[in-house]
């Protein structure tokens, strides 16, 4: 990518917009404010004749007690450059805004999570049921005045905790023992299970007569929750002719526990081990785009020494994470355990390091606003430099045996591909992007932290057949390989923490939008301070759950068999998709 | 050829067990069941087999490790156990799941807290093992364990540590955590000496 098409936030403002784009006048947020029943118009504005063809996210900010509901767009160009906010300001008791699904069809989901989890009714969506919280559910948890069956405060830390902090179980306090609520007036006995009809309702079938003139009908068929090679409890309703796929939906949810809400009671500091539990394979990188946002609120730099062991920490994640994805893809393939358990071997080195660094092997929690909790232990470098000798060797060989595998080309080349155009409208991200010949990766489209000062190139591989993305991710590993050789050869000594290391940061009040290239995709946090101990908003733009979104459209047409490989392809972790 | 592919796929399952018979035969006795085997087992050079045979060997845990946290106390000449713990609730305020809970310690004539805590509990099924306890705490007094194995039958009972159950002596400390005790000991030397000194000029 050249430079001339890198813009910055401030470029963007001198560009004409109409004179119905308000630009934000509240110190610490960006972007513009535009009526909402002209959203729609905008966005066609924006993608057709400003190049803003990339939804990043959509999301809701509850500004309780005051009666305002803002919906936050965030749009990017697919040619790189930074990102360009829209709001809309709704009232919280009729919060209906236009679907911008006909123009972005990645909003589909995301819509569908706001109306879940915030209540706005996007009118125009094909199928605006909820997603991430049971058919049932009593009202929308991210407001601000709904509360959790163990709601005990409404921020952390609690005041019984401490200094009279008599020890006592929350379950006790809830007349259900449960973490549970049911909506007012619920009799479980009278109570009908609509959303599966609505789900089958909303599904393409069609009967028709086959060649015999014997009318042939279309079947449905659920492939989990629970099925065995569908990465976690994820389900996928699919509407078959014959053995061929005609339509099919993810249901999602199964592991929710708004993870969000939990991130609006907590401190800054206190969602920091709760991102670990976000993409639980990549738990570095979540850490590093939580931090970068935070860090641009409070308008903090790392020292060098900690920038660079960001880097090392955030590539040897990519890593770990392809090494998993291209095991288990191979699992799906019906490979049973064997290649998966080669990769995992360089796996464990990667995460005894972790361990060594960090304290843990999975949930990290190494990085701090400013910096990095301590220092590299002795000797890691070393360790690490005799493990990029013996990685490249390891991934030439799961190369050369896999690659060529007959079995591989046969199950993958040609299966579930994604278009580039459908691709960028689906808001797709990370190596399912990239194998789909859109060379856009974070690291150089809009670089942040020191990204800028590194020799790697941006991998891209053009079918975006399921082939094509286990080969990127191969080659991935690969320019990750490069990016920690300059970093181990590159890393200054002095201090890892910018100021002192404190448990009560005071944030400025504002919003931010920091995001990182993770091993799975865009990785963003929305978080929108007031100036209190507490985020207003934390939303994370979680790059499998919106990557979902193309997940039909490479179904269609493929056969039942290789539905699981193409969910396989996407690479979804569930504590992600469903927080 | 047809099927090349997958016959090197195969060859390579084969290959990998004769290794580790090889290396095995190499290593003789030494490859298991002691330190340097298990060292052997976990570092960039290993060939054959990779996997260390738990629970009859353990991997060692890098001093970094954490896993619940515990609550130091010193043991004074005369054999009285002195608790760091100040009870000023710094732990308690950082713990993202909220899982200590402390009563401070109030005199009984005067109403005034004591910096000692009364009771002390944390709630193991809550505890994330973030570790956050322990970085903020400016006293040395919470650290986390290294111990991993707390698995028991009944979470209702066992599962809420108290004062006692959390309280272990500054000698298990410093033989977990040997590099991070020795910069806290000479931390705290340094600043005792720059007190001497002030007071003294």
């Amino acid at each position: 990518m050249s430079d001339a098409s890198v813009i910055t936030q401030t470029q963007i403002y001198e560009e004409i917009f109409p004179d119905w784009f308000t630009p934000e006048s509240r110190s610490g947020y960006e972007g513009f404010i535009i009526p909402a029943e002209r959203i729609q118009e905008a966005a066609q504005f924006l993608r057709d004749d400003k190049r803003y063809d990339f939804l990043i996210s959509v999301t809701a900010v509850d500004y309780y007690p005051e009666d305002c509901l803002e919906v936050v767009y965030h749009f990017k160009r697919s040619t790189g450059g930074a990102p360009l906010t829209l709001k809309c300001i709704l009232s919280r008791e009729s919060s209906e805004i236009q679907s911008l699904v006909a123009v972005y069809p990645g909003a589909e989901l995301q819509e569908r999570e706001v109306w879940d989890l915030l209540g706005v009714k996007f009118t125009g969506h094909p199928d605006l049921r909820r997603i991430l919280t049971w058919e049932g559910f009593g009202g929308h948890p991210l407001r601000k005045d709904w509360k959790e069956a163990f709601y005990e405060e409404e921020f952390k830390p609690f005041k019984s905790r401490w200094p009279d902090g008599k020890f006592s179980r929350a379950e006790d306090h809830n007349p259900l023992q449960d973490n549970l609520n049911f909506p007012q007036g619920f009799d479980p006995d009278k109570w009908v299970a609509d959303g599966e009809q609505t789900l089958y309702k909303s599904m393409t079938r069609v009967s028709k007569l086959n060649e015999d003139g014997i009318e042939s009908d279309q079947i449905i068929v659920n492939l989990g929750p629970q099925h065995p090679s569908t990465h976690g409890v994820f389900r996928m309703a699919a509407v078959l002719d014959g053995e061929t796929v005609v339509d099919l939906k993810p249901v999602m949810g199964y592991l929710h526990r708004n993870h969000e809400k939990i991130g609006e009671r907590n401190t800054y500091l206190q969602n920091m081990p709760f991102t670990d539990r976000l993409d639980y394979i990549c738990s570095m990188s979540n850490n590093f785009a939580y931090a970068l946002t935070v860090e641009k609120l409070l308008n903090v730099k790392p020292p060098e020494r900690a920038e660079y062991i960001r880097v090392i920490m955030a590539e040897l994640t990519r890593i770990n994470n392809h090494l998993i994805a291209i095991g288990f893809l191979l699992n799906d393939l019906g490979a049973f355990f064997t290649p998966v358990l080669y990769a995992l071997e360089e796996r464990e080195l990667i995460i005894d390091m972790f361990e060594a660094a960090s304290g843990s092997r999975m949930m990290c929690n190494y990085f701090r606003f400013g910096g990095v909790v301590r220092d590299l232990p002795e000797g890691m470098l070393d360790h690490l430099k005799k493990f990029l000798t013996r990685l490249p060797r390891k991934v030439d060989e799961l190369d050369h045996y896999l690659s060529g595998s007959e079995i591989v080309r046969i199950r993958t080349e040609g299966i579930g591909i994604l278009p580039p155009l459908q691709a960028i409208a689906n808001s797709a991200s990370g190596p399912l992007l990239r194998a789909s010949g859109i060379p856009y990766d974070l690291r150089r489209a809009d670089p942040y932290s020191i990204y800028d000062r590194f020799d790697f190139d941006v991998c891209v591989r053009y079918h975006g057949d399921i082939y094509d993305r286990f080969l990127l991710r191969l080659d991935e590993i690969r320019q990750s390989i490069r990016i920690l050789k300059q970093a181990v050869r590159d890393i200054p000594e002095g201090p890892i923490m910018t100021g002192k290391p404190q448990y009560q940061v005071r944030v400025p009040a504002g919003e931010a939008y920091g995001r990182v290239e993770s091993p799975k995709g865009e990785l963003g946090f929305y978080v929108v301070s007031n100036g209190k101990a507490n985020p207003v908003r934390y939303h994370v733009r979680a790059p499998t759950f919106i990557n979902l979104t193309s997940l039909a459209d490479m179904c269609k047409g493929n056969k039942i068999a290789d539905v699981v490989t193409i969910l396989g392809s996407i690479d979804i972790v569930l504590g992600e998709v469903d927080r | 050829m047809f099927g090349l592919g997958i016959i090197r796929g195969l060859s390579i399952t084969l290959r990998h067990f004769v290794m580790t018979y090889v290396d095995d035969i190499r290593k003789g006795k030494r490859r298991y069941h002691t330190p340097e085997g298990i060292a052997y087992r976990s570092n960039t050079e290993v060939t054959g087999m990779f996997t260390i045979q738990y629970p009859e060997e353990k991997l060692p845990v890098p001093e970094e490790f954490r896993y619940i946290p515990f609550l130091v106390y010193e043991t004074s000449e005369d054999g009285m156990r002195k608790i760091r713990c100040t009870s000023c609730g710094i732990c308690a305020k950082v713990c993202p799941p909220q899982c200590i809970w402390i009563v401070r310690t109030t005199d009984p004539d005067t109403g005034k807290p004591i910096p000692t805590p009364a009771e002390y509990y944390i709630d193991i099924d809550l505890c994330m093992s973030c570790g956050l306890c322990a970085e903020y705490c400016p006293f040395d007094a919470i650290k986390m364990d290294h111990d991993y194995e707390i698995a028991s039958f009944d979470r209702m009972k066992h599962h809420v540590y108290n004062l006692e159950k959390l309280a272990k002596p500054l000698e298990y400390y410093a033989s977990i955590r040997p590099v991070n005790y020795k910069a806290e000991e000479d931390a705290r030397a340094a600043k005792a000496a720059a007190k001497q000194a002030s007071q003294a000029a």
